[in-house]
């Protein structure tokens, strides 16, 4: 159905302020199928903003931007039912059970009840949660809730997943295993959109940007852009970027 | 149509989970009827009283025995001088004295004036009055038993009849106030609850990013307090029939109808509660002191109306519970048919149309 190197999402000259402040100022880049794409940027970089435009719940204030083929000022819809998110705060209902969990956003996702029913029994086999299934969210792990939050996100076969700083929170080994979700999730075709401020995750990347004060200041292979900028890791290209932000943190 | 299916379900999962809520939901409105049914009535029933006979003669003793016959009052003890009356109006014994002065029967059969004074505790004025008009009609009786006697050939006697609630039982009044009290707590306050709770553990945003409709969230949200406000109404109705003795005059199917539209009128405030605000905390607060203090104070339920000034009479017209109020009032107890409430049901769903609007056009905005 896709061919090799097909643009799955596609942003052009967007931009969204809120009164006299640009939180995103004029961005523009394209990511392929397959592909996973780290979004840098210190917090209030304006990161969460442009993802929030890409997944149709924030209007983009001017620009154009296409996701999965779809445009997202007049085709919201469809824009949604070829994504999945997984928000910053980590957000599943903790007061009720792993299995209603998946089935509740499975469900609203319009995954049918017999599909459903196949895809929780093998998701709670290869997070190795089927005795837990009863359990209630609140009651695991950070871990295994991110975990959890991502399968859920990719549950209804998206073309392509927004992942909102995924990691936060949890220790490296944590997040490396969690990376391996990610890229599994890759290696059968889905486009993967990953905001971090965790650099080692940069690393684990097919491509990323750095934002630096609502404007995207560094873009390409984390090899590449080690060479382009003469430093050892991209740690240092980060601070030496975000040296020049006059937005301080929030 | 999946869609709302799963959304409900998970709706129910929350609340039965949550084992506090659940209790406030659905003893709540028992306690609360019942509180106002035993505990908070203002009707006299064996007050006890003290009477300090000073004219001892077969008059004084046919009064004193009429006004201990009545069902409203009780002797407590003797009483033999004023000092006595007094410490026990200060002890808190009694809440009314009738002191029958010396040549009670004399003063009467010689065509002289007779007088009985009353003297009632009047820390609580609204009792002080209710025990002296009740003393006083005991009174009247008295006379007028005698005046029937000596055949006087002037008497008017007003002959008074209590229409719709002859034996002027408060629970006539209370039932339908509690009953819209409740089902704009439950259906208002928890609706806008729950999708403020979205917003707050950040699932909204999922929610507002996956394919589902706005309208199914906000149908999803209601259909469980809609049930369980149903519920209440049932619970409420059996206990005011079955344990406070208060029937419904009306059409039940009317009663029931109308409580229903008056649930999607709570429903739809909820949802515009829960637009504007972020916090379970601020939803609340806004439920209770923007929604409930109105209520008590202007739907006609604890004052009445038409005693208020004239621009809280005005403020009263956009409480929707004060036309809830006078629809149940009718229905239930003047049994009243449609014919009688239109207006009332009119003013309801005029004003549900203009919340749901509102809140599905704002809802919208915060989408784009």
């Amino acid at each position: 159905m896709h061919k090799e190197g097909q643009i799955v999402i596609s942003a052009s000259e967007l931009t969204k302020t809120f009164g006299d402040f640009t939180a995103v100022d004029h961005i523009s880049f394209e990511v392929k199928k397959g592909e996973i794409f780290g979004f840098l940027g210190a917090n209030g970089a304006g990161k969460t903003t442009a993802m929030k435009m890409l997944i149709g719940i924030l209007s983009p204030t001017s620009g154009n931007a296409s996701v999965a083929g779809y445009d997202i000022y007049t085709q919201t819809e469809h824009v949604k039912q070829n994504i999945g998110y997984m928000s910053q705060r980590f957000s599943l209902y903790e007061d009720i059970p792993v299995i209603e969990n998946i089935r509740f956003f499975g469900g609203i996702y319009g995954v049918g009840a017999k599909e459903l029913k196949a895809k929780s029994a093998a998701l709670l086999d290869k997070l190795e949660l089927t005795s837990s299934a009863k359990t209630l969210v609140r009651d695991l792990p950070l871990g295994w809730k991110q975990k959890l939050a991502f399968s859920i996100s990719i549950l209804h076969d998206p073309q392509v997943v927004f992942l909102d700083e995924p990691t936060g929170g949890v220790d490296p080994i944590t997040r490396r295993k969690f990376w391996e979700l990610i890229y599994e999730a890759a290696d059968r075709g889905v486009t993967v959109f990953v905001t971090t401020h965790y650099m080692d995750e940069a690393e684990y990347c097919d491509r990323i940007s750095i934002m630096v004060d609502g404007r995207i200041a560094a873009m390409d292979k984390p090899a590449i852009l080690k060479e382009q900028f003469q430093s050892p890791t991209i740690d240092a290209i980060f601070t030496q970027l975000a040296r020049g932000a006059k937005r301080t943190a929030d | 149509m999946r869609q709302y299916g799963v959304f409900i379900k998970k709706e129910f999962k929350h609340i039965i989970r949550d084992k506090r809520s659940l209790l406030i939901l659905f003893a709540l409105p028992i306690a609360q009827i019942l509180i106002f049914g035993f505990a908070l009535t203002n009707e006299i029933k064996n007050t006890k009283i003290a009477i300090l006979d000073l004219s001892q003669d077969e008059a004084s003793h046919q009064l004193r025995d009429q006004l201990i016959a009545s069902q409203y009052f009780e002797l407590n003890g003797d009483v033999h001088d004023v000092a006595d009356v007094e410490s026990a109006l200060l002890s808190d014994q009694i809440k009314l004295a009738v002191i029958i002065p010396e040549n009670f029967q004399n003063d009467l059969s010689h065509g002289n004036e007779a007088q009985v004074q009353l003297i009632a505790d009047a820390t609580d004025p609204n009792t002080a009055t209710t025990l002296s008009v009740y003393a006083s009609a005991v009174i009247r009786d008295f006379q007028g038993d005698i005046n029937g006697a000596y055949n006087l050939p002037y008497t008017i006697t007003p002959e008074v009849r209590m229409l719709y609630n002859p034996q002027l039982k408060g629970a006539y009044l209370f039932v339908p106030g509690v009953m819209g009290m409740i089902l704009l707590l439950i259906s208002a306050m928890m609706t806008s609850i729950a999708i403020v709770r979205e917003k707050e553990i950040n699932t909204m945003e999922i929610i507002l990013a996956s394919p589902l409709k706005p309208i199914v969230l906000i149908l999803s949200k209601a259909v469980p307090y809609i049930t369980i406000s149903l519920v209440n109404v049932t619970t409420i109705l059996l206990i005011s029939i079955f344990i406070l003795g208060l029937p419904v005059a009306g059409n039940i199917f009317l009663l029931f109808a109308v409580c229903f539209l008056f649930i999607t009128t709570a429903i739809a405030l909820g949802l515009m509660i829960s637009n504007i605000t972020d916090s379970q905390q601020t939803a609340m607060f806004i439920s209770l002191m923007g929604l409930m203090l109105p209520t008590l104070i202007l739907s006609g339920f604890m004052f009445p109306i038409e005693n208020m000034p004239v621009p809280m009479q005005v403020l009263s017209n956009i409480v929707p519970t004060k036309w809830f109020f006078i629809i149940v009032k009718d229905v239930m107890i003047k049994g009243l048919g449609f014919a009688s409430i239109w207006r009332e049901v009119l003013i309801l769903t005029g004003m549900t149309l203009f919340f749901l609007f509102v809140s599905y056009k704002k809802f919208k905005t915060r989408l784009a």
